[in-house]
């Protein structure tokens, strides 16, 4: 295969970043950490300020590389990305004090008297790695949890993104401090040559398979991962009365499956599980929706690049999933564009049903009874989110207690991204480590107990010579038994009978 | 193993292990074992360690009926979802975090202290509701062989199953699909660990070690002080404790009367003849007894011993020993040395040795003695470590709202107390949104025009008034 422009221009790029010197890059940010520059309150405040005015400030900026990239929409870029950035900076700056102040904790009589309490402090210098889907809201997002939590930061935008990766390497470094936090270029070699490097956290954001790479390089090192994964997001879509709440949950659907990206979000819909009587229904109510909000092409977002698109249209290839399309099919490779299509029942086996679809293709699975969609949920993969439109409390309860998912959402979809208040991350192939709100700040956090005692109280019966009755005296005390302890300290009191040998 | 795991796995599709009678029945046959086993669980120790009895009491019985019991206690309210406000952009919705059991998980413990290290984890993950594979040490077998004899008859066997066994056991299992892998033990092996459950994307978390460094200022009550570290380092497993005082450093005027107050409480606790005290335990095994005398016996080494120094092969005992002022590039202050050997290094400065510390892996504990707020407070903001004790040595792991856990080379995740049960768990969120309040003007959908912008823009800034236009559809162009 001959070596496409592209791919010219990213080796030559590649070979750049290692002549610049990759790890002197990285070790003047792991200095500045050491110096202690980020450990401050004002250093954070400051950083996540100037963070906010880079973000209303390069607003069309963002657009236009967003659109460049992606073809999105400005709305939905803002929507998506900008928005939501802007919402959780505010949110950051405002917990921030509280987030730093360290936990009282209550201290047993054992260590009696001292006081105890939780200090958070930064890892050091974290690795983000963000992914090309949602590119300036996946590098940004982490960056505000590892600002707020004091470290020092290197981030490696997607190469799959490139308009997006050079704002983001030509900008933060003239609104963030630049001697704390870098931007590095580049795509698998320099990932690569990245991972050989010590890290205090690597965050991914990403695919399955390159989050076992990360993890297994993070190994060497010992270095903690957060990995934000992906799979196939399943939504339950139960028959409903009316027409009113239908029209309602539609729509949702249509905003979570075309809505982000055109079908590439780790949380999308990925397909429909509904009823066999009521798969008609869903299906033209969707293509009504389908007609009425998507008016104009430039209202989804495009196919990332060409191995997307050969691999989304591949899905096609089958011909038992070709022939189950019920609403569009066409497709443009000029324009990287495939129409919202909706898929009737493709063969379980197929690719289509295997793997994530990251695209706009909508399967819709039907089922006998709505409750035998948990059965098929379980028997797969644990995914990012599970999605179910219902009004049914006990469906609404088994699937809760039933089935496991980074996050479990009812009558919506995507909006949980923008909640602040609940953690944001997978479980099982989909991940592990939460984010968002102060989660973001834990995650990039040591939380580190400190007990101090004083000299004015000692026990003698922590210390040896052992005999029974400081044994006994330990008892009460483990039990946090006061008043019995006071009993025994007097020799009011005895209990148990234990042999002490010297063997 | 493959078969042995897959039945764990299926039990816990059966959810088994889920509802909160099952897990309390456990926690209670827990407790019932440590109860009417302390005598085994005594001899066990005494067998693999010669621990002395009052440790073994104080460390492993106690502190691991204190952890049942608190889980027993606090059990329903780490069940209970925790619910959170939501926010304006996902209006009007209800949110809470719920607590569910990863699944399967792997416990692989060590052997200094075998008896907690191994029902501590297992108490977390049962209460958290999972099946559980406990791989206990081999390097501690009279313990291992407790647990393959009375878990099963204390718990359900078919959640909660003991595997024996060495390194080859170890890699069987390692190659298996957990759902979380809990590792006690050192570095080496521990990124061996975390590299088989990269294959996999299992979360772990790894309890290792490192060198616990003790700062020790002049103007403390030396006599209390010094009583403290000898408690903390030879009352510990004779110093094979991933947090015993590693090393001290302290300045060059005040060392001498350190040392002096060392070998005086050392004396008055373990006799003039060390060797024949029965307050500290042996060194497990021939391999690391040689691994500590090797360390002492380096040429750059031996002429530093200023205390101590004796050992008995056949016995497995070295005695408390003191070293002054070794080089900083002897094996000894590279290595954890997880033995009764105690360096001192002097310094002009005491912040001198923040500097030191900090050139070093990060440890699981770090200690300062003081009177001085000021340096207290230059301590704990500056040294990263696991975790911090000020004035006293080991007890936090005592104090079970406080999470038990290291950071960098000394280890990843915590838990004791609240903590146990949180790393055994996955925090699922869930939302529920209603239908009543779509917004008319429908901001969230294409055709996008500036009008849905303003909304989008205010609502998601937390905006009432926009919320209300949108909700109404009254904003107008």
């Amino acid at each position: 295969m001959a070596i496409t422009n592209q791919e010219e221009r990213e080796e030559e790029r590649d070979e750049e970043m290692v002549a610049l010197g990759l790890e002197s890059v990285v070790s003047e940010a792991r200095d500045t950490f050491e110096k202690g520059k980020t450990k401050g309150f004002e250093w954070r405040r400051d950083q996540l300020r100037a963070l906010l005015r880079l973000l209303e400030e390069k607003e069309d900026e963002m657009f236009q590389v967003l659109n460049q990239d992606l073809g999105k929409h400005r709305v939905e870029a803002f929507r998506d990305e900008v928005g939501v950035l802007i919402k959780s900076v505010d949110h950051a700056v405002q917990g921030l004090k509280k987030w730093m102040t360290p936990e009282s904790v209550v201290v047993p009589l054992v260590a009696f008297p001292s006081s105890a309490a939780i200090v958070s402090e930064p890892l050091g210098l974290v690795l983000v790695f963000s992914s090309w889907n949602f590119p300036i809201g996946l590098s940004l997002e982490p960056m505000i949890g590892a600002i707020a939590a004091g470290n020092a930061i290197v981030l490696k935008p997607s190469d799959l993104a490139p308009a997006t990766s050079q704002f983001l390497h030509d900008n933060i470094p003239k609104y963030l401090d630049k001697e704390a936090i870098k931007v590095v270029q580049g795509g698998a070699q320099v990932a690569e040559k990245l991972l050989n490097l010590k890290w205090d956290k690597i965050f991914f954001t990403g695919s399955p398979k390159v989050g076992r790479i990360v993890m297994t390089a993070a190994a060497q090192h010992l270095t903690p991962v957060t990995l934000e994964l992906g799979g196939k997001c399943p939504a339950i879509f139960d028959s409903f009365k009316g027409s009113r709440d239908k029209n309602v949950a539609v729509q949702r659907v249509f905003g979570g499956k075309w809505g982000p990206c055109a079908g590439q979000a780790c949380i999308g819909i990925d397909y429909l599980l509904v009823e066999e009587t009521y798969a008609q229904t869903l299906i033209e109510s969707l293509k009504g929706v389908l007609k009425k909000f998507y008016t104009k092409p430039e209202y989804m977002a495009r196919i990332i690049n060409a191995q997307h698109f050969e691999r989304i249209n591949n899905f096609f290839q089958e011909k038992s999933v070709s022939s189950s399309i019920v609403h569009g099919g066409s497709v443009d490779p000029d324009k990287l564009f495939i129409e919202p299509t909706i898929l009737l029942n493709p063969p379980l086996d197929s690719e289509i049903m295997t793997e994530e679809i990251f695209g706009p293709l909508l399967p819709i699975i039907t089922v006998k009874k709505i409750e035998e969609s948990i059965e098929f949920i379980k028997a797969r993969p644990k995914p990012l989110v599970i999605y179910a439109f219902t009004h049914n409390e006990t469906l609404k309860q088994r699937l809760t207690k039933e089935t496991s998912s980074g996050s479990l959402i009812f009558n919506d979809a995507i909006v949980q991204y923008a909640l602040d208040t609940i953690p944001f991350g997978g479980v099982g192939q989909s991940g592990f480590g939460g984010y968002h709100g102060k989660f973001s700040y834990y995650n990039f956090s040591h939380k580190k107990p400190v007990l101090r005692r004083s000299f004015l109280t000692e026990f003698s019966i922590r210390y040896p010579e052992w005999n029974e009755k400081k044994l006994q005296l330990l008892r009460h005390m483990y039990r946090f038994e006061y008043f019995g302890f006071v009993m025994c300290f007097l020799g009011l009191k005895t209990i148990g009978k234990w042999k002490i040998t010297t063997g | 193993m493959e078969a042995v795991v897959k039945g764990l796995r299926e039990r816990f599709k059966e959810g088994k292990t889920r509802p909160y009678e099952w897990r309390v029945s456990q926690l209670e046959g827990i407790m019932r074992l440590i109860k009417e086993r302390e005598e085994e669980i005594m001899e066990a120790l005494w067998s693999d360690l010669s621990k002395p009895q009052m440790e073994s009491y104080l460390h492993e019985i106690s502190l691991s009926k204190a952890a049942c019991g608190l889980a027993l206690k606090q059990l329903k309210n780490w069940m209970k979802p925790e619910k959170v406000a939501s926010q304006i952009a996902t209006f009007s919705s209800t949110a809470q975090i719920i607590p569910e059991p990863f699944g399967v998980v792997l416990v692989i413990s060590t052997w200094n202290y075998p008896f907690s290290l191994s029902i501590d984890p297992v108490i977390g993950a049962v209460a958290a509701g999972n099946c559980v594979m406990l791989k206990p040490s081999e390097i501690a077998p009279a313990t291992s062989a407790f647990f393959a004899k009375y878990l099963p008859k204390y718990l359900d066997d078919s959640c909660i199953i003991v595997v024996q066994g060495g390194v080859k056991e170890t890699t069987a299992l390692l190659e298996q699909k957990w759902d979380k892998i809990f590792y006690t033990g050192n570095g080496k092996i521990g990124r061996i660990v975390m590299s088989a459950a990269a294959k996999n994307l299992t979360p772990v978390s790894l309890e290792l070690g490192g060198k616990s460094p003790v700062v020790v200022d002049s103007d403390v009550n030396l006599k209390i002080a010094v009583k403290r570290i000898v408690v903390g380092k030879w009352g510990c497993n004779n110093g094979q404790a991933c947090v015993a005082p590693d090393y001290i450093t302290t300045t060059k005027s005040f060392a001498p009367k350190l040392v002096d107050a060392l070998k005086d409480t050392l004396e008055t606790f373990y006799g003039k003849d060390p060797l024949e005290s029965a307050d500290l335990s042996r060194i497990v095994n021939l391999n690391h007894f040689k691994r500590l005398t090797d360390l002492l016996d380096d040429q750059n080494v031996s002429d530093k011993i200023v205390f101590g120094g004796k050992r008995d092969e056949k016995r497995l005992k070295i005695a408390p020993t003191l070293l002054l002022d070794v080089s900083l590039d002897s094996l000894i202050m590279k290595d954890e040395i997880f033995g009764p050997l105690l360096p001192i290094i002097t310094v002009e400065k005491l912040e001198d040795s923040f500097e030191l510390i900090d050139s070093m892996p990060k440890p699981l504990a770090a200690y300062l003695f003081t009177n001085n707020k000021k340096l207290e407070d230059h301590f704990v903001k500056n040294i990263s470590t696991g975790g911090i004790l000020i004035n006293d040595v080991a007890l936090h792991l005592a104090n079970l709202n406080l999470p038990f856990g290291g950071v960098g080379e000394s280890g990843m995740g915590a838990y004791h107390g609240k903590f146990s049960f949180e790393a055994f768990t996955h925090k699922k969120s869930v939302l529920s949104r209603g239908f009543a309040t779509e917004m008319r003007i429908r901001a969230r959908y294409p055709p996008y025009t500036p009008n849905k912008q303003w909304i989008l823009r205010k609502v998601i800034d937390g905006s009432y008034v926009a919320l209300l236009l949108g909700l109404l559809g009254l904003h107008r162009d």
